[in-house]
C-alpha cells in the first residue's frame, strides 16, 4: 500500500450508504445514463455522494475489468457488496437494471405493434444503422492501440474471422485463443524486461 | 415453453461467464444463438432490438431482457436477465474476496493485457454482425458510415447521433 496515496486521500466526510441508498442511487444512475454509465458512476459515488475516493473506485473499476460482464453491473454488485453484503449487492443491481429493463421493454412493444406500418420500419431501420454506426466506431477505437503491436493484431484478426465470419461457437474460441493470447502478453512481457 | 426457458437460461448464463471485455463482446455469439440456431428471430430483428437497447438508458446490455421478452414474455424477462447478470455478479463477489490478495502479482497484468487481443477481436466482430443485420440498403449504409465517422471525429453525444439515423430513416429516402 502507497502511504502518500492514502494521506492524500483525506477521510472528510465519508457517508456509508444504507440499502435503501444504494438501490435508489443506483436506480438513479440507470435511468439518467445514456450512452456510458461509468463516468456518471463516478461522479456520483465519489463527487456527489462519497460513498468511497476515487482511489478506491478506480481499484474497484480495475477489478471489474478483470472479471467477465458489463463493468458498471461488476461495480455495482461490488458497491452493494462493499457497504451492505449479498443483500446491497442485489438491491444496486436491481436498481441499475429495473428502470432501463421497463423502457426497453415498452420501446419493444411500441417497435412490435408499429413495425408494419412503413414509416415506423424505415424509422427503426435507420435508429439500428446509427446504433451499428456506433458500434463500429467503439471497435475502431479499442483497435487503435494494437497499431504497432503485430501478435495483438493477429490474434485480434484470429478472433474475427472465427466469430464473425466462420461463426464458430464463443466458448471454444475463448478456450483456444486466450491461452495463446495470454502465452503471447507473458513473452513478450519477459522479452521487455529482460531487455 | 419451459423448454424455451431452460434453452434461454443456458445460453444467457454462458454469455454472462464469456463476457470478458464488457457486453459488445458477445452480440455476435448472442446472435448466433437465437437466430441461426434457435430461429427465434431474424437477424433484421436482432439489430433492431439492438438499437432500441442503444436508444434505451442504463447500461448497454439491455438487449438481454428485450430477447427473453421477445421469445417468451415475461418469464422471458425475469430468465433471460437473472442468467446474464446472475453468474457474471456471483463471480464478481467472490473475485472481491480474493482481489487483495492476487492485485499486486505480476500475472494478473499480463493476462489482463493478454485478453485485450480478443476483446478488440471480438468487438469488431460485434460491429461487423450487427452492421450486416443492418445496412441492408444504402441509404442505412451511409448512415452506418456516417455515424461511425461523426462518433470518431466530434463530440457529439451519441443520442444526436441516434437521433439523425432514425430521422434519415423516417425520410424513408432509399428505402422501399
Amino acid at each position: 500500500m502507497s502511504t502518500p496515496a492514502s494521506l492524500a486521500d483525506p477521510e472528510i466526510a465519508r457517508t456509508e450508504p444504507t440499502v435503501a441508498q444504494l438501490f435508489s442511487g443506483f436506480l438513479y444512475l440507470g435511468l439518467i445514463g445514456f450512452g456510458g454509465v461509468l463516468p456518471m458512476a463516478r461522479t456520483m459515488v465519489v463527487d456527489q455522494r462519497r460513498w468511497m475516493s476515487g482511489k478506491e473506485f478506480t481499484e474497484l473499476l480495475g477489478l471489474c475489468q478483470f472479471l467477465p460482464g458489463g463493468n458498471i453491473i461488476n461495480i455495482s454488485v461490488a458497491i452493494g457488496l462493499k457497504f451492505r453484503g449479498p443483500v446491497g449487492a442485489l438491491a444496486a443491481l436491481l436498481g441499475l437494471i429495473a428502470a432501463p429493463t421497463v423502457i426497453v421493454i415498452g420501446l419493444g412493444i411500441l417497435y412490435d405493434h408499429y413495425q408494419d406500418d412503413p414509416h415506423i420500419r424505415h424509422l427503426f431501420a435507420g435508429l439500428a444503422a446509427a446504433a451499428a454506426g456506433l458500434l463500429v466506431s467503439m471497435a475502431v477505437k479499442i483497435a487503435l492501440p494494437l497499431r504497432r503491436k503485430p501478435v495483438a493484431i493477429a490474434i485480434a484478426l484470429l478472433c474475427f474471422l472465427a466469430i464473425a465470419i466462420l461463426r464458430l461457437p464463443l466458448l471454444a474460441t475463448m478456450l483456444v485463443l486466450a491461452p495463446i493470447s495470454v502465452l503471447a502478453s507473458w513473452k513478450l512481457d519477459k522479452g521487455e524486461n529482460t531487455r | 415453453m419451459s423448454s424455451v426457458l431452460i434453452a434461454l437460461a443456458l445460453i444467457f448464463t454462458q454469455l454472462s461467464l464469456l463476457a470478458f471485455g464488457g457486453g459488445n463482446t458477445i452480440l455476435p455469439e448472442m446472435q448466433r444463438q437465437v437466430v441461426e440456431i434457435h430461429h427465434w428471430m431474424t437477424a433484421q430483428q436482432f439489430g433492431a432490438m439492438f438499437a432500441l437497447a442503444q436508444a434505451a438508458p442504463g447500461p448497454n446490455m439491455m438487449i438481454v431482457p428485450l430477447v427473453g421478452w421477445h421469445v417468451a414474455s415475461w418469464p422471458g424477462v425475469l430468465v433471460t436477465t437473472l442468467a446474464k447478470f446472475g453468474p457474471s455478479s456471483l463471480l464478481a463477489g467472490i473475485a472481491m474476496g480474493l482481489w487483495e490478495r492476487f492485485k499486486d502479482r505480476p500475472w494478473r497484468r499480463i493476462v489482463q493485457a493478454g485478453l485485450v487481443p480478443m476483446t478488440v477481436g471480438l468487438v469488431t466482430a460485434s460491429a461487423a454482425v450487427i452492421t450486416q443485420a443492418s445496412a441492408h440498403e444504402w441509404i442505412l449504409a451511409a448512415i452506418v458510415a456516417a455515424c461511425a465517422s461523426a462518433a470518431l471525429t466530434t463530440r457529439l453525444h451519441p443520442l444526436l447521433l441516434l437521433a439523425f439515423g432514425a430521422l434519415v430513416g423516417l425520410s424513408g429516402i432509399g428505402q422501399i
